[in-house]
């Protein structure tokens, strides 16, 4: 186990989430073991024994995401912080505060909830069955948090609500933090198409989800792909990463003749409505902030609908040429099911506080050079509406 | 209305039945104690406790709904029934659903604690307040839809049909014609005590304390629900039932074939759920309140689950999708486990005919009725295989034959299998959700690195959530976080998940407890030989060594015994 606490530690640092030398990571098996000496394991190996969970991490994450929660923690009235992004919604409900690191509040906090977020900007979370399950968290806490640092600063610039202290130049870090790697990035997916066999649609999506996590648009558990060759969807599994898809692809017959498909991911409903509805042959779906924080970005603050949005928003709203539409994750009423596949053309649809997704019909190359496009162009939207 | 005299959610009454008398008491728990056992599971464990201390002999028979039971949250339909298993010589519980629990708590009752013995078949009713007896020695080998068809219930009822009758050891109590409390012949308990049948009707609401909280908390719950391809999914359990693992658990090399001589079985493309879709057309039926809806029934009856679809196909070498139905049809009327069934034919088959085919629709018939071939399978697979000198040919752990999942495949399960306070269950540890799934995170199924914890974890989850009477399909979406907040919400009361971890970790070890007392150990929980000698076998080191770090986890002795100190530290009595 000591090989799944290093690894999770990589990419907490190779997602920039965090500083190598910060990360604490604490697993328990028979034993806890941690990835370092700290004067702090002793604190949080209480937590852990009091919890009785099997992994944590406690870390102050990388900056903005550092500044980004330390004001926001700072400046919030009540003990939870309450992102409306979807993965907030679904996942995490709400982020406690906590004060300082203290056994009793830390473990009172963490027996309701996954993870939560200190004062001075640290973040832990806990994995009931594993490191993975405790880096997901973490990775959930900092994006979330960076959306609705992004959602808070823009309110602020239109008068619409005060925000205290020194948030332009956190937004601004933030901003240059995500455009200094986002930007220079210039690597396409290479594989060729059309693909003439099963291997060489499963090898262009794994490249394709490698390209995505690599270029900083997604951390890697925020999206799906798949590509549809000989009337077999080939999409990615449930709750896997992006950059590690080899041996996690459901091959999945497009008239449902086989079930395999009850491991892909929870958007295979909506794949599989795009290929039968479009004529398209590759879909990539990922989570990038950008698009994300421009998709919730509204002046109607008195709206009937504020709140939830997310399933009731009756505008016909776009970035750019790109629609946005509402759905809550999965299938079922008011799910993006009843939206995505209706309104997918042209370079792809953000749906609101989730992400995008992009589909095409002639393999990886395009599509993801759209999602890049549109999270570029979500930035610059987003930018020339604050400064 | 809500009931009077009572706090919210529990109802802080449970039925105490001496079948001798035919009198009843009720029984009014301290506070205390629904808080440390919650309900359903919970319960079962501390009242067998203590009916156990007062009357050693006595093997009462318990119908106890989670806690949750008979509200409006989606899953919160289940009701735990226990005993000491004929079969297994355990501690048993058994979870089923239907409107059974859901109207014994609107009748008013926290649970039905049933001892002594009739002379005659009776059959007891339970409406609101009021408690019944009536005849039933005309129901007497009766198939089940026919026992049905005469009682009629008003609310919901609880029967046991011909195999119980015969003395099948693996014969179920079947609820509301459909729903199937299993596994461990508890059918055979309630027919030992000359108890036919129970009707319970309820006509009031359980009370809740914060009716916007509730909503709240399910409006979260369903969230994650609609989020889970397992559940919700085109080709999830809500479109096949558990049938939809069949294609799955086939190409992850995991289902068992020839009594787990091995897993290899080349007609599964052509019994898989699009092709009982296909041949038996269907709709859709199940619990209260349920957005899955995992059952499917069609003109030819209802339709089988994953374990019955595997084991009486893969398992004893049946390439007839009209066999599976019909064996499913026939254990269902006559009230017998479909895997237990299958496995001993499966084990009939290795050990009496050498792999050559078997009538199996007129061996199951023989089995229900104690006749022919089939008497000498009514002991199960294990008493029939140790009559023949060869315990290697039954597949079972303490005596329960084991599911459609070879641990071969998927290492989580062999910890599942020889923890499981019910002997070869999965449904404790539930390592299908991680190690299959991928819920609430995929783990590397080919390993034992963290399993032990996890298995120990998830036995604690599971048995808070047996305990508020939710269904394990809930936990392919959500987890004790978003089940603490819909309990406090119906009862006003201040859990946490942690909380509801302790009152899992306590009901598990309880459960320990009383099997250390009816002589089970390290011994027992083991796997059949064939796991470990196998191609592709479990390394015994490796699981040796995962087990000893369970029991490290646990609070057990290495050799598998509760500990005083572990048992005082859970608020547990001692053994006396």
């Amino acid at each position: 186990m000591a090989g799944v606490k290093e690894k999770y530690l990589q990419k907490l640092i190779s997602q920039r989430l965090c500083n190598s030398t910060d990360p604490l990571v604490g697993f328990l098996d028979a034993d806890l073991q941690w990835n370092r000496e700290s004067d702090k394991t002793e604190i949080l190996s209480q937590v852990v024994n009091s919890l009785g969970v099997s992994a944590i991490i406690y870390s102050i994450p990388r900056e903005p995401y550092k500044s980004m929660i330390k004001y926001l923690a700072s400046y919030e009235e009540k003990d939870f912080l309450k992102p409306e992004d979807t993965e907030t919604r679904t996942f995490l409900h709400d982020i406690p505060i906590a004060q300082n690191l203290n056994v009793g509040e830390l473990t009172q906090k963490l027996k309701k909830r996954k993870g939560l977020v200190l004062k001075d900007g640290s973040v832990i979370a806990q994995g009931a069955i594993g490191v993975e399950q405790a880096f997901v968290t973490f990775s959930s806490i900092c994006f979330s948090l960076f959306v609705k640092f992004m959602c808070d600063f823009y309110y602020h610039r239109k008068n619409l609500m005060k925000m205290e202290g020194e948030v332009e130049e956190i937004a601004k870090k933030a901003i240059k933090c995500y455009e200094d790697h986002l930007l220079p990035f210039d690597k396409m997916p290479q594989s060729p198409y059309p693909f003439e066999k099963e291997d060489d649609a499963i090898a262009a999506i794994i490249e394709a989800g490698s390209l995505t996590v690599e270029s900083g648009l997604v951390d890697s558990f925020f999206g799906n792909i798949s590509c549809l060759f000989e009337n077999t969807i080939y999409i990615s599994q449930t709750g896997s990463s992006l950059d590690e898809l080899e041996g996690y692809i459901d091959p999945c017959p497009i008239d449902n003749s086989k079930t395999n498909a009850i491991t892909a991911s929870s958007e295979f409903s909506t794949h599989r409505a795009i290929y039968l509805k479009k004529k398209f042959n590759a879909i990539l779906h990922g989570h990038p902030k950008f698009s994300v924080i421009y998709s919730m970005l509204c002046d109607k603050i008195n709206c009937p609908n504020r709140g939830k949005c997310h399933i009731s928003c009756s505008d016909r709203r776009f970035m750019k040429d790109v629609p946005i539409v509402t759905g809550e994750v999965g299938r079922g009423k008011n799910t993006l099911l009843q939206t995505v596949p209706e309104y997918i053309s042209g370079r792809g649809v953000i749906v609101f506080g989730h992400g995008v997704f992009t589909a095409g019909g002639s393999g990886f190359y395009e599509i993801f050079r759209n999602l890049l496009e549109i999270e570029k162009e979500a930035l610059w939207a987003y930018k020339d509406l604050v400064f | 209305m809500p009931h009077s005299n009572k706090s919210y959610g529990w109802t802080g009454k449970i039925l105490l039945i001496d079948l001798c008398t035919q009198k009843y008491e009720v029984i009014r728990p301290e506070e205390n104690i629904y808080k440390s056992f919650l309900g359903g599971r919970g319960l079962c464990s501390y009242y067998m406790r203590e009916i156990k201390n007062l009357m050693p002999s006595e093997i009462p028979l318990l119908f106890f709904p989670g806690a949750l039971t008979g509200t409006k949250i989606p899953f919160a339909v289940k009701t735990i029934i226990s005993s000491i298993s004929p079969l297994t010589k355990t501690f048993f519980t058994s979870a089923v659903g239907g409107f059974f629990g859901w109207h014994l708590r609107k009748a008013g009752w926290d649970g039905i604690i049933i001892t002594g013995k009739s002379q005659n078949q009776i059959g007891l009713t339970v409406k609101d307040e009021n408690v019944s007896f009536f005849d039933c020695n005309d129901l007497k080998n009766k198939k089940a839809s026919d026992i049905f068809h005469k009682l009629k219930p008003e609310g919901s009822a609880a029967i046991t049909s011909i195999a119980a009758d015969n003395g099948v050891a693996f014969s179920n109590i079947i609820i509301d014609k459909y729903f199937f409390a299993g596994r461990g012949g508890l059918g055979l308990v309630m027919a030992n005590k000359g108890l036919k049948a129970i009707e319970v009707y309820g006509s009031c609401d359980i009370a809740v304390h914060d009716s916007e909280n509730l909503s709240k908390g399910i409006e979260d719950s369903m969230r994650l629900v609609s989020a889970s391809p397992s559940l919700m999914g085109e080709l999830g359990f809500t479109e096949f039932g558990t049938s939809a693992l069949y294609d799955l658990i086939f190409s992850r090399n995991i289902m068992p074939a020839k009594n787990f001589a091995g897993r290899s079985f080349p007609e599964a493309e052509h019994l898989n759920a699009w092709n009982f879709k296909n041949k038996y057309p269907w709709e859709k039926t199940g619990c209260p309140n349920c957005p899955i809806l995992c059952k499917r029934i069609s003109s030819e009856g209802l339709l089988p689950e994953y374990n019955s679809m595997a084991h009486f196909s893969s398992l004893i070498d049946n390439r007839d999708i009209d066999i599976v139905m019909e064996a499913n049809r026939l254990c269902n009327e006559t009230g017998m486990d479909t895997i237990s069934a299958a496995s001993a034919i499966a084990c009939y088959r290795e050990l009496k005919y050498k792999d050559h085919s078997i009538d199996i629709i007129q061996l199951l018939k023989e089995i229900a009725f104690a006749s022919g071939e089939g008497k000498l399978l009514i002991k199960g697979s294990s008493e029939f295989s140790k009559k023949l000198s060869s315990p290697e040919s039954s597949m079972n752990v303490k005596g329960l034959d084991l599911p459609a999942f070879d641990p071969r495949g998927a290492y989580g399960f062999s910890l599942a299998y020889a923890t499981s306070t019910r002997g070869g269950c999965y449904l404790q540890a539930y390592p299908l959700s991680h190690e299959i799934l991928r819920k609430p995170i995929a783990t590397d199924r080919f390993s034992f690195e963290g399993k032990a914890r996890i298995t120990k974890l998830n036995e604690d989850m599971n048995a808070a959530m047996d305990s508020l009477g939710l269904c394990r399909f809930s936990v392919n979406a959500f987890g004790l976080e978003e089940c603490a907040k819909l309990l406090n919400a119906v009862t006003g009361e201040d859990f946490t998940a942690g909380d509801l971890m302790n009152c899992g970790e306590r009901i598990f070890y309880n459960e320990r407890i009383i099997n250390y007392t009816l002589g089970f150990d390290s011994k027992d929980d083991d796997l059949p030989e064939r796991f470990f000698e196998s191609e592709n076998a479990i390394n015994r080191d490796d699981f040796l060594k995962a087990r000893a770090n369970y029991y490290l986890i646990r609070g057990l002795s290495p050799e598998g015994k509760p500990l005083e100190t572990k048992t005082r530290e859970l608020k547990l009595k001692w053994l006396e």
